[in-house]
């Protein structure tokens, strides 16, 4: 059971096979037994996951269950749920308890998924590595000496440890596909504006998008159908009619055209995972893909702009912590300036601050237009880059990461070298596009490895197609670590 | 470039985050590389390209004028680190 | 040495929507602490902005009743700065690209008109507000105003005199309160003035440095604080100092401005487009559709005025500085056909009345029909001046009409050309040494004579026959 899939979880209960009771139960058990070495998990509450369950148990004897009724699921810290501490990896927000639900959570609740607990993070979804959690960093599951990547590693090594079927998660910077690729689980993030971000505690506010991870591309699919949607409350949200991303599921992949970044294979890659890519890219030639060489020239500049636009975002938008409506307030204080500096100084960890300073530096007087004004500019030649390789060829393939995960504590002490790491998984933000990590083997040192799809702008449907394809012919998704 | 210690205060005031001088040497070495990271968007010629604020060139939609929110004051003072007859309590604000 | 006055006005105008301009949260004024502070005003973690439509149509009238470019596309920014009634650490303005650009609004200098140039007006939220008294030495932060639209309008430096700044505040405030975008109430702060004050030697090209005066909430305090201002920078400057750019504070009980930040500690503010908020388009139907719907305006009205009704470009001015004024002015003038004698009424009488009593025109007892039935009298002859200022207290005082209190008080004025010889000759049998002396040529005696016969009707006769028969019977005898 606990190795089920969200499809599979939904037929047991609709068959009757399991209740939504005794799955939470069983989650709930294995996270009891597993969480204190993983770490996964910032907040678990079987009371009201039981309360939550019962309701869903209740709905289906009612007759009112959907298909997800019933089935259990972590949520990322990052998206507000009323009556949960919604801490967000922070000291500053670990007194908490939000008096709202993010659309995220309203959609799930709609749906009647039943909340496991509240998964760790990346302080303020900041990181690649889970290590800038105010809770200390999660453990990945295949090793425990390993990263599980960031900042949503808690969803990811969730789904891993199989302590939840399914996981919601965000992505800024990579955040959804890196550690997906890190845990060896399937995750999406979808084209921007397609998840509302009402709720969700901003990070740098162009780039967030929710998505989602679980172990197979068509649990992603379903999840997505329940999360995607337009919503009022961001104005951001596109209005644009609802689909069905299941629809494309089966389709043969005969005729698509991949495109390969020749930027996304030169130095840089380590060798293990550029085989790992290949062999994947292999295998959906064999189901008739058509491969072509596309080029994202400005790929390298990715990392230099996103680290202007995030933190200047960013630094904007965490300036409402400040001790004055909730979150931490500093013990101490002789004026009204030094609470906010203490505040924010104790309730903030060190990349946190970094990033604050950093986005506070180059939106100052005299630098703006150097920074923030060149930064946005390669951000449209980015996204350029895309639109002439979108012109010749239906999804791009590539790595996630450089290399497999890296030890806790390989990078912690220079952020400049995990920045570096975000390499292929930035330009996709700054370009607003949809993208994917779907498991596709095993480095050297035995830890998972991703393969990276990127969809042109609501091409989510698309992607997924290739993904369930690929996990037809494969079984990384289905491998698991033993625990 | 290089940011100096002055420089590393003024930014930490700016952000309201306080620094302490023991610390301020670490955090300025910190900046300054990712400072000099971000320094290599100067090599490329950006000239005439429109600046991108955002994935899609959609516009703003507007509400109608109409009061929808409820007061919920209660709840939302419950997680207010201090709050008296309805306000939130802070040092004195002086103008 | 001869100094010049520069100054230039920002004017944060509330606009009177009923939602606040990101959230649904009530603008109603005075409510309890914190009961219309919505989650966005909060600024609790994970909510998002929403635009209020009737902020950008609201904005867009006062483009057009300003004859300026409305930006098609314009665009939200964050203006970054921490203080605790701004909730998010940054407030929502507009910066590089604002909705109003480039507008001019005509003030009246004496009897001259002059064009202040309006550099630009931005749409903005405003702040909570800190109440500091009764804390225990804290402050008390109330969220209510938070959110609360504003139109900033900010003008060229143009004004030369703090009468021009005044002039220029109340024309603004009489478009805002026409156009019916802003309630006007400065009391309570739907309509607050920074003025940016400067001097200059005569002739200089270059502009003095300039204070800014923060927040005159009316316009007495505006006048008085730029005369200060003034009086202080010239002082300073003759005294061998030199001004230094500020933010200083008007204390409306000491008389004085005080020093608040100087240019050291000016704020850097960070600006950048607000990644929450997309840019705002504006269609030309959407001009088009606001420009039709547009009231007829104070200017044009007041050309109007002088034109139809005879009226002196000063009186039209008076006569609309506000919309209730120009239309009660209007009725009256348009009932009686007597244009010149209801602007005399309109902007003596009644105005004086209002103003001792503390009322607007809106609050005015006497309606226009009821103006308009005593004017309509004075037209006719029936009511002397002095009759008619009677009649005019006692309609102040009651409901009858013109026509009912002439009729009740016996008011008629007599015009009875025998009625008034008879009294002419009494007057002329009564007075001897009078006649004398005019007959002396000491035309003054005339009056006292005249002002006899006035007594002896009780104030009824018609003065103007009164000393043309006086005249008549001096001369012929």
């Amino acid at each position: 059971m606990i190795n089920a899939t969200l499809k599979q979880l939904s037929q047991q209960l609709t068959a009757g096979q399991v209740s939504a009771v005794e799955l939470a139960t069983a989650y709930l058990d294995r996270i009891d037994a597993l969480n204190p070495a993983l770490n996964v998990f910032i907040t678990v509450d079987r009371e009201k996951t039981l309360a939550e369950a019962l309701a869903a148990d209740a709905r289906r004897a009612a007759g009112q269950a959907g298909l997800l009724t019933g089935v259990p699921i972590a949520h990322k810290d990052i998206f507000c749920q009323q009556g949960w501490k919604t801490s967000c990896g922070s000291k500053m927000l670990d007194n908490f308890i939000s008096p709202y639900n993010a659309h995220v959570i309203e959609q799930c609740q709609a749906a009647g998924l039943v909340t496991l607990g509240r998964a760790n993070m990346d302080e303020f979804a900041m990181g690649s590595s889970n290590e800038n959690s105010f809770y200390g960093a999660v453990k990945n599951p295949w090793d425990v000496h390993a990263i599980p990547g960031g900042s949503s590693g808690g969803s990811a090594a969730a789904v891993a440890a199989r302590l939840a079927p399914v996981a919601t998660a965000t992505d800024t910077g990579g955040s959804i596909r890196q550690p997906a690729s890190h845990c060896g689980v399937t995750g999406i993030k979808p084209t921007y504006g397609v998840v509302s971000r009402f709720g969700m505690v901003a990070y740098a506010s162009s780039l967030d998008q929710g998505g989602v991870m679980a172990q197979t591309a068509e649990d992603c699919a379903l999840m997505l159908n329940v999360m995607a949607g337009f919503d009022e409350r961001d104005s951001t949200s596109l209005e644009r009619t609802r689909e069905d991303y299941t629809r494309d599921l089966a389709q043969p992949l005969a005729g698509l055209r991949v495109g390969l970044p020749r930027e996304y294979f030169a130095d840089g890659l380590a060798g293990d995972v550029g085989r790992i890519i290949d062999n994947a890219v292999a295998e959906l030639k064999k189901l008739g893909a058509e491969v072509v060489e596309v080029s994202l020239p400005n790929t390298q500049l990715s990392i230099p702009a996103y680290y202007v636009i995030a933190p200047a975002e960013a630094s904007a938008n965490l300036s409402r912590f400040d001790g004055v409506r909730y979150g931490h307030r500093a013990d101490e204080y002789k004026d009204l300036v030094e609470m906010y500096e203490k505040s924010r100084a104790e309730g903030f960890g060190s990349e946190v601050k970094r990033r604050i300073m950093v986005g506070t530096y180059v939106l100052s007087h005299g630098y703006y237009d150097a920074y923030y004004i060149k930064a946005q500019k390669i951000r449209r030649l980015i996204a350029n880059d895309f639109a002439a390789a979108f012109a010749g060829c239906d999804v791009i393939l590539g790595p996630v990461a450089p290399t497999a995960a890296f030890n806790l504590g390989e990078k912690s002490g220079d952020p400049v070298q995990m920045y570096l790491s975000d390499i292929y998984t930035l330009s996709v933000n700054l370009a607003g596009l949809p993208a994917m990590s779907v498991p596709a083997g095993f480095a050297d040192n035995g830890r998972p490895v991703g393969l990276q799809i990127i969809g042109n702008y609501f091409g989510e449907a698309k992607m997924l197609n290739v993904a369930h394809q690929f996990q037809q012919v494969t079984d990384w998704h289905s491998k698991a670590p033993a625990l | 470039m290089s940011l100096t210690h002055q420089d590393v205060a003024r930014i930490a005031r700016l952000s309201r985050i306080a620094v302490t001088d023991a610390e301020i040497e670490a955090v300025g070495s910190q900046l300054n590389n990712i400072l000099g990271l971000i320094e290599q968007m100067q090599a490329v010629n950006t000239d005439g390209i429109e600046p991108m604020a955002h994935p899609q060139d959609v516009s703003l939609r507007l509400r109608e004028d109409a009061v929808t929110e409820p007061n919920r004051r209660d709840a939302c003072q419950a997680v207010a680190p201090q709050v008296e007859k309805g306000l939130f309590l802070v040092p004195k604000v002086i103008e | 040495m001869k100094w010049e006055v520069v100054i230039g006005l920002e004017v944060h105008v509330q606009l009177n929507t009923v939602s606040k301009i990101f959230s649904g949260a009530s603008t109603a004024f005075g409510a309890e602490p914190n009961t219309q502070a919505s989650l966005v005003e909060l600024a609790l973690p994970g909510v998002l902005p929403v635009m209020n439509k009737a902020v950008v149509d609201k904005s867009i009238r006062l483009g057009l009743a300003l004859d300026a470019t409305i930006n098609q596309k314009n665009i939200f920014a964050r203006k970054n700065y921490f203080y605790p009634d701004l909730p998010k650490g940054y407030q929502i303005s507009q910066m590089e690209l604002p909705i109003i650009e480039h507008g001019k609004l005509a003030i009246l200098v004496g009897e001259e008109e002059k064009i202040i140039r309006v550099t630009r007006a931005h749409m903005e939220e405003d702040a909570g507000k800190s109440l500091h008294e009764d804390f225990h030495g804290l402050s008390g932060i109330d969220l209510n105003r938070a959110g609360t639209p504003l139109l900033e309008v900010v003008s060229e430096p143009d004004m030369r005199s703090p009468e021009e700044a005044v002039a220029y505040a109340k024309a603004l405030h009489t478009l805002v309160t026409w156009l019916g975008i802003c309630d006007g109430n400065m009391q309570e702060g739907s309509f607050r003035v920074d003025a940016n004050v400067s001097v200059r030697p005569f002739g200089q090209a270059e502009f003095g440095t300039r204070r800014e005066i923060k927040n005159l909430n009316s316009f007495r305090f505006l006048e008085q604080a730029i005369k200060y201002e003034i009086q202080w920078q010239i002082d300073t400057i003759e005294d061998g100092g030199k001004i230094q750019q500020a933010t200083v504070l008007f204390d409306p009980d000491s008389g004085e401005t005080r020093m608040m930040r100087s240019k050291e500690d000016a704020h850097d503010y960070r600006y950048f487009p607000d990644p929450d908020l997309l840019p705002v388009r504006i269609s030309s139907e959407q001009i088009d559709t606001i420009r039709a719907a547009m009231p007829e305006l104070p200017g044009q009205m007041k050309a109007r005025f002088a034109e139809a009704f005879g009226v002196s470009a000063y009186d039209a001015a008076l006569l609309t500085s506000s919309l209730a004024q120009a239309q009660y002015f209007e009725a009256v003038a348009s009932a009686t056909g007597q244009g010149k004698l209801a602007a005399n009424w309109v902007n003596g009488e009644i105005a004086a009345r209002l103003n001792r009593e503390g009322l607007d025109i809106a609050g005015c007892p006497i309606a226009a029909e009821r103006l308009a039935g005593l004017i309509v009298r004075i037209a006719d002859g029936t009511l002397s001046n002095k009759l008619a200022k009677q009649v005019f207290d006692a309609l102040w005082e009651s409901d009858l009409g013109a026509d009912a209190i002439i009729q009740r008080d016996g008011l008629k004025q007599v015009s009875d050309v025998g009625a008034i010889e008879k009294m002419v000759e009494e007057a002329i049998a009564a007075n001897p040494k009078a006649v004398e002396e005019f007959r002396a040529g000491k035309e003054k005696a005339l009056n006292a004579l005249a002002g006899q016969v006035m007594k002896a009707s009780k104030g009824k006769a018609n003065p103007a026959q009164v000393q043309d028969i006086l005249k008549q019977k001096l001369t012929q005898a």
